[in-house]
């Protein structure tokens, strides 16, 4: 537990649920989150899930006139420039990767662009900003066990999967639509 | 300062400076010694070999002959701010025992896709000259070079001690080239490769480096895209107990780059790969106690994809860090306040604009003794704009660092006003670069051209070197920089002006400018030959996309044979007597002979 503290205590985030009566996706508000105590050591903080938000703070997205690109203007060097022309999501620059995300238990589905995430963490604070639900801890051995929610995708081969199973862009590339199920349903999907 | 003119009676005061290098063939009789010195030579050049800055040892070379050839004699280290400003064989031939050479080559314009590619600037003359001049030459720095493969594998191998590479900018080379370099140079200290249009072909160059070399002390490949054999490089690393730089590039994991860390107790700078594992790898108090260990490290860079997960990892390190450098890490502002609690010795401070005002705000709070801030765009060329920083994030920081001296800010808005407040608050810049992204932008609250921004920054930083102007700029922003910028060096102006006025209020009024670029500004002719005196006190001047015609350059270049007049002819060719890009710099080694088409020498 010492140990558990002090990792969280390096990340200086404060996380509470916030309790609500309305369906998940109807306000406006951001959710806080709460800490959950893990049980066995190989369980990881959860403070990975949502301790930043997704998009930047400073976004304004607001379209200045269109101008002809001015050459060497601004003036950036080219290692730079293709640095952060390979870093931008693709779906800025081509078609999103866009998939239905259901809930168990609301009343209408969503549609997410996974190309804007790049990592399972900021997909699933995404998720939680989306439904306003809380999906807690993941490890390889137990799955989301302790957790309400968990969230679920179907592959190429149709089979529903666990989020997080397996790498990164093996996920997005396969992910056909996701699920966030409800733990005691979930049961059976943890390896 | 040196001599241009190879005979002159040492009564008549001495011509102005050239370059660093001078241009007195070192073999004749060139001046006459007005007093004999006392000391044998021996002990004089014992005596001068103690002197490092460049400046210092031009000055000492025109005492007397005796100390021009004493300081000639006892020169190590040779810098070239210009390739084409001298000849190898002009430097070969006045510097006997050179172990060091620093080039530099394309107008800085080039980095941004200003001059197209064969420009010129090519090594390889300069490699020929030396294999004979300076078989024992041990270190070569080039920035903005034309380098190729078979240039790096000639150094390799015909210059045996050779100790110390490095590249910043260059372009034409692969990764071939380095392969040369580790496979030969046993007594390797120094691979410095940084930013230059390289073709990576791949990994394989590290692992070339032969067992037996265990001299390297600096490692920098963190600008390559291959991944390298880490069983190579975790050998290399743990062999070589005098590193001290380790840059690595973005494939090396966490975990790897914690194996590393482990070999290498002294290291001061590192440059780590990607910050960031998959979920489902080990947990993060595995990495807890990497950075725990580095009791030296004083920079850290590289941070690539770190998130708030993995960046605490590093707080270990931060109390004694001085260069942090996270232009390549998009932090949000709250990601950076955390991590910079803990970086209370911070000089040098690098970031991208993803960090917003609030982590500028952070700066300002945390860091007192910042002396450089750099904030490079995340997205400068996106047409759908996210807010970056602001003119409050700038204010923030001049408000908690009042010893900044060296500022790159990039940014879509700004005021006169806030600008005035800075200069205030930070009286002691030397570098001060602003770019406000949209060309020709106004002060967005007023209205109003940011003249006076820019006017208050040269009145009250009287120290100021180095300047990069940007926004709606009248003739009036040069008038101020004309009359109050004495001790400025460096200018680049981009977008500004309203007549030839403004450029002939510079060259006139700012006595020590050595390098003044300029595109896109409405100068003409009266404005580049009001410089006429000017320009061989200084090292260049470019002009792309200006006023001026062919004519007005055939007249520059008459009045003035020791100038190099460059036009380089447009894809278009459009109009004949439009000169699209003049490039005009001092010369004792003629007109290039090595210049492309496009180039045209007048």
């Amino acid at each position: 537990m010492d140990q558990k503290r002090s990792t969280l205590d390096l990340f200086n985030t404060d996380l509470a649920t916030e309790l609500r009566l309305g369906l998940p996706g109807t306000t406006d508000d951001k959710p806080e989150i709460i800490k959950t105590a893990s049980l066995s050591g190989n369980k990881r903080s959860s403070s990975e899930m949502g301790s930043s938000t997704c998009t930047d703070e400073n976004q304004s997205r607001f379209s200045p006139p269109t101008k002809e690109q001015v050459v060497g203007w601004p003036p950036v060097r080219s290692y730079r420039k293709n640095i952060l022309q390979a870093k931008k999501p693709e779906s800025e620059t081509g078609s999103g990767m866009y998939v239905k995300v259901s809930m168990d238990g609301a009343p209408y589905l969503r549609k997410l662009d996974l190309k804007v995430y790049k990592c399972y963490e900021e997909l699933m604070e995404g998720l939680q900003e989306m439904f306003k639900c809380i999906i807690g801890l993941y490890s390889e051995r137990e799955g989301y066990n302790g957790s309400q929610h968990v969230p679920t995708y179907e592959d190429k081969d149709g089979d529903w999967m666990l989020v997080g199973d397996v790498p990164w862009e093996m996920f997005i590339s396969s992910c056909k639509r996701l699920r966030i199920m409800k733990s005691c349903e979930a049961r059976g999907l943890s390896a | 300062m040196m001599l241009l003119q190879p005979s002159m009676d040492p009564n008549r005061k001495r011509a102005k400076s050239v370059d660093r290098v001078d241009s007195v063939d070192s073999g004749s009789e060139s001046f006459e010694s007005t007093r004999k010195c006392g000391f044998p030579d021996e002990v004089l050049e014992r005596v001068l070999s103690l002197i490092d800055s460049h400046k210092d040892r031009s000055s000492v070379s025109l005492v007397c002959k005796d100390w021009y050839n004493a300081e000639r004699w006892s020169r190590r280290d040779v810098f070239i701010g210009n390739c084409y400003s001298v000849s190898p064989e002009i430097v070969a031939a006045r510097f006997p025992r050179v172990r060091s050479v620093t080039l530099k080559g394309k107008p800085r314009f080039s980095d941004f896709n200003l001059v197209p590619e064969d420009w010129g600037a090519d090594v390889h003359p300069w490699l020929s000259v030396f294999s004979t001049a300076y078989p024992f030459l041990e270190e070569l720095r080039l920035k903005r070079m034309a380098v190729t493969d078979e240039s790096l594998e000639f150094l390799a191998t015909n210059f045996h001690g050779f100790k110390a590479l490095s590249l910043l900018s260059c372009d034409g080379f692969s990764t071939d080239g380095l392969k040369a370099i580790a496979t030969h140079c046993k007594n390797l200290t120094e691979l410095d490769i940084q930013e230059n249009g390289i073709d990576d072909l791949g990994g394989h160059w590290l692992s070339c480096f032969p067992e037996s070399l265990t001299s390297l002390e600096v490692l920098n490949f963190a600008s390559l895209n291959s991944e390298v054999s880490f069983d190579a490089l975790e050998k290399l690393v743990s062999r070589c107990k005098s590193l001290r730089v380790l840059k690595v590039n973005r494939n090396v994991s966490l975990d790897q780059l914690q194996k590393l860390l482990l070999h290498c107790p002294l290291l001061m700078e590192l440059g780590t790969g990607t910050f960031m594992q998959e979920l489902i790898s080990g947990p993060v108090t595995e990495f807890k106690t990497m950075f725990s260990n580095c009791k030296n490290l004083v920079t850290l860079s590289g941070l690539w994809d770190a998130t708030p997960l993995y960046l605490p990892v590093i707080y270990p390190a931060c109390a004694s860090l001085t260069f942090l450098n996270l232009s390549y890490a998009t932090l949000r502002s709250d990601e950076l306040a955390n991590l910079l609690a803990h970086c209370k010795s911070l000089r040098r401070l690098w970031l991208l604009d993803t960090v917003g005002d609030k982590g500028l705000e952070a700066v300002g709070s945390c860091c007192p003794l910042l002396e450089e801030l750099r904030v490079f765009p995340a997205d400068p060329f996106d047409q759908e704009i996210f807010l970056g920083v602001t003119e409050s994030g700038f204010v923030s920081v001049s408000h908690g660092c009042p010893k900044l001296r060296y500022v790159l800010y990039f940014c879509r808005q700004m005021t006169n006003a806030a600008v005035a407040t800075i200069a205030r608050n930070c009286p002691d810049f030397t570098h001060f670069r602003l770019c406000i992204m949209n060309p020709g932008q106004p002060d967005y609250l007023t209205k109003e051209p940011m003249d006076d921004a820019f006017g208050s920054v040269v009145k009250t930083c009287t120290k100021l070197q180095r300047l990069a102007i940007s926004g709606l700029l009248t003739d009036r922003t040069f008038e101020y920089i004309g009359k109050y910028a004495k001790n400025l060096e460096t200018l680049s102006v981009a977008f500004a002006g309203s007549s030839d006025l403004g450029m002939e209020s510079v060259l006139k009024g700012c006595m020590k400018l050595r390098k003044l670029e300029i595109r896109d500004c409405p100068f003409g002719n009266a404005a580049l030959l009001s410089g006429l005196t000017k320009y061989e006190s200084m090292r260049s001047l470019w002009m792309s996309a200006c006023n001026v015609t062919m004519n007005g350059c055939r007249a520059l270049a008459k009045e003035k044979p020791r100038l190099n007049v460059e036009v380089m002819r447009d894809e278009e060719g459009s109009d004949d007597s439009q000169a699209h890009k003049v490039y005009v710099y001092r010369s004792v080694a003629g007109p290039r002979r090595d210049a492309p088409p496009f180039v045209l020498t007048l």
